[in-house]
């Protein structure tokens, strides 16, 4: 077998394809589009047999594919970024209906201003929508994500809905080498979709999505989606051990590059985890012993493996690709309030945010990062939220500030 | 040509076997609830209702629902793309032979006018464009009823709702004229589409029971007498639904393809005697009579029929 050279939203149809999905309600979004236009496709020539159907929004897309789940189809779908939110009324809809559905989110920064390239207020908009959420870093993750989403969401332990996240431009559109599963070995991995619980049918009526009053009976219910959301952890354990031993290739809930003797740590998700990892060994070059954990599952959360990976440690930091403003990094937060309890926590933990919109992280900023990391777990205090941008960068925005408002009002 | 019943002739004939139970939470005298119960004896019970936010959606509170078919709750505006996800993947698992075919359901759509008015208004008109095999039943009470009776784009010119109050600046109440739904809907060119009223049992048995023979969307407008909004005893729902058309403010029709046919030709008895037996039109008769608005809806109304009159679609 040999791989062969795709981007990461061809390799997301190519998930749905080798999960034999059944039905792929559609609404296309930059940069989402490859993933639909290729499913697309492949339904009309029959390689996939599968309905294709494009609604007429994302809102509209998200209650077709979380309806059609609860009737017992299997069901892909793909959107992105203000697709997302336009969807994200239906998101906690179709989790608590708890449709095994996969949903593709490839991410872009959020409005406004308006822009196409990747950071992840996208898809941490959804982390309390009930959905597992799995973040991938290269082709080959995306694809692979796919299948295993499948086996958690389906597992009777779990029946919630899976997205996964792969970084719009960084990974849709760049080609890297993806090595795609035999479509019977899938078929062993993940076996057909034949639910007994779900579906509308004559003879056996049943109403789903029913009012709740009183807050007991809702209580009860979203904290049933907590603990299903939690058994998520050991079935993916269970379905990450099954998908070694088929096709060789492992993931966890997180990720370790080079941590087992590191005094500092980089905790980072998504495509941009692989510009860290070239800053580890940078930096290990150089003689800092640093490491980089990726976080590939954000919900649920892995608290205790990230515990794991993290105690101990001189120093942590944390970068986000997001911000909450007013607040700052949104993973940095969940990082330490797991870490609060530990007696070996990190003497320090630092926050940093970048690649919002896509924007580059170069060398020299993961050496700052290095730097003031290092000097805070010598200190002992942490700190941030520290933006990481250049100065050649803050020069060029002047510029473009000159341009947009001094250049025209003499000002 | 007139319009003839072709299978309900006689009350008779409607069946007697009842899939919406009594003890629902809804209001008492609800119309609404009548035409759903009316419509559920043509629909049967291999029916799966897929609910827009609204009054309805109380009628399925865990544990209980008075249906005897299936229930998907989804949200206030995209109840047509869930009846989308239903129809294609009993489609789909029909095909593959993971369903039996006669575990097939029909897919009914039930939404208020708050939702079918605007908020659903496009996923309803991509589920009409794509031709979706489904029923979709709007009971329209002419306001936000389930969140205390406030305007909507169903609510007519006149009436008195908690966000259109008569007041000094505005002593009209709602100044919009109804949104003309049926004919947004029409210009899709639906199969069928149709307006009932439940105190016109034959006319709304007949028509869902042509519907029956057209595959594609299947559009009904209901009208929903509202006790609790309109204010009026609940008694008294029967005769505000038939006053409602008698007087020609709530016509009878279907379009086939898009071609209306008026269903039932109204006396056309003045709107004064429909307007009086609601409270949300009592600030039109008191403390003064607003002659001006009074005059408005009946030159409205008598527009409409003239048109009708002349052969107009409308």
């Amino acid at each position: 077998m040999t791989a062969q050279m795709m981007t990461g939203n061809l390799a997301a149809a190519w998930g749905a394809r080798l999960a034999d999905v059944d039905y792929v309600p559609a609404f296309p979004i930059t940069p989402q589009t490859e993933i639909v236009e290729t499913l697309s496709k492949w339904c009309g020539t029959g390689e996939l047999n599968a309905r294709f159907v494009t609604l007429d929004s994302e809102h509209s897309m998200m209650t077709a594919a979380g309806a059609a789940a609860a009737t017992g189809a299997r069901v892909f779908t793909a959107t992105s970024s203000q697709g997302l939110l336009h969807a994200l009324e239906v998101l906690y809809t179709v989790a608590g209906w708890r449709a095994p559905l996969v949903l593709v989110n490839v991410s872009r920064a959020l409005a406004s201003p308006i822009t196409l390239e990747p950071d992840h207020n996208d898809v941490l908009a959804a982390r309390d929508s009930g959905f597992v959420q799995v973040h991938a870093e290269t082709c080959q993750e995306v694809v692979d994500s796919i299948l295993m989403a499948y086996r958690i969401a389906e597992d009777p332990l779990v029946c919630l809905p899976v997205v996964v996240n792969l970084d719009g431009f960084v990974l849709s559109f760049t080609r890297e080498p993806v090595w795609l599963p035999e479509a019977q070995a899938v078929r062993a991995f993940l076996p057909p979709f034949r639910p007994t619980h779900l579906g509308f049918k004559a003879s056996t009526p049943q109403a789903l999505g029913t009012a709740v009053l009183g807050g007991s009976t809702y209580s009860y219910f979203r904290h049933q989606i907590h603990l299903a959301s939690v058994n998520a952890l050991q079935v993916h354990e269970q379905a990450a051990a099954e998908f070694e031993r088929c096709f060789g290739r492992r993931y966890d809930v997180v990720e370790g590059y080079r941590i087992e003797d590191a005094e500092d740590i980089l905790v980072m998700s998504n495509a941009f985890a692989s510009k860290g990892k070239a800053a580890v060994d940078a930096a290990r070059e150089q003689g800092r012993r640093v490491g980089l954990l990726r976080l590939r599952m954000i919900r649920p959360w892995p608290a205790d493996a990230v515990r794991r990976a993290l105690r101990g440690r001189r120093a942590v930091a944390v970068l986000d690709q997001n911000l909450s403003p007013g607040q700052g990094g949104i993973l940095y937060q969940e990082i330490a309030a797991c870490l609060y309890h530990d007696v070996a926590r990190p003497r320090a933990l630092c926050s940093f945010i970048g690649g919002l919109g896509g924007k580059n992280i170069s060398e020299a900023e993961f050496h700052a990062v290095f730097e003031q990391t290092a000097e805070a777990g010598i200190q002992g205090q942490g700190g941030g939220p520290v933006l990481l941008y250049t100065e050649a960068e803050y020069r060029e925005m002047e510029q473009l500030q000159f341009l947009a408002h001094d250049l025209k009002t003499g000002r | 040509m007139a319009w003839e019943y072709r299978i309900f002739k006689d009350l008779h004939q409607i069946p007697r076997e009842e899939h919406v139970f009594p003890g629902t939470p809804l209001c008492a005298g609800c119309g609404g609830l009548e035409s759903l119960r009316l419509a559920a004896k043509v629909l049967g019970n291999h029916v799966v209702y897929v609910n827009a936010a609204g009054c309805f959606t109380n009628l399925a509170s865990f544990p209980f629902t008075p249906l005897d078919a299936s229930w998907l709750y989804t949200t206030m505006g995209s109840a047509p793309a869930g009846a989308q996800g239903v129809r294609d993947a009993l489609d789909v698992l029909i095909a593959k032979g993971r369903l039996p075919q006669d575990e097939d359901v029909k897919v009914v759509v039930l939404g208020g006018d708050g939702s079918t008015y605007d908020m659903a208004l496009s996923s309803t008109s991509g589920a009409i464009t794509r031709r979706l095999d489904f029923y979709y039943f709007c009971y329209d009470n002419e306001a936000y009823g389930n969140t205390g009776v406030q305007l909507s784009p169903a609510t007519p010119y006149g009436a008195r709702t908690a966000t259109s109050p008569c007041a000094v600046r505005n002593p009209v109440g709602a100044v919009q004229e109804k949104k003309d739904i049926f004919e947004i809907w029409r210009a899709h060119r639906p199969p069928y589409l149709a307006t009932v009223s439940p105190r016109f049992p034959l006319d709304l048995e007949e028509k869902f029971a042509r519907a029956a023979a057209y595959r594609g969307p299947k559009l009904f407008l209901g009208f929903a007498a509202c006790p609790t909004g309109w204010l009026f005893d609940p008694a008294y729902t029967p005769d505000v639904a038939r006053l409602a058309v008698e007087c020609g403010m709530w016509p009878l029709k279907e379009a086939i393809d898009g071609n209306v046919v008026h269903t039932y030709l109204p006396k056309l008895s003045p709107i004064e005697d429909y307007l009086k037996l609601q409270g949300r039109f009592r600030h039109l008769f008191e403390p003064t009579v607003q002659k001006d608005a009074l005059a408005h809806i009946q030159a409205t109304v008598k527009a409409y029929w003239d048109r009708v009159q002349q052969g107009d679609s409308v």
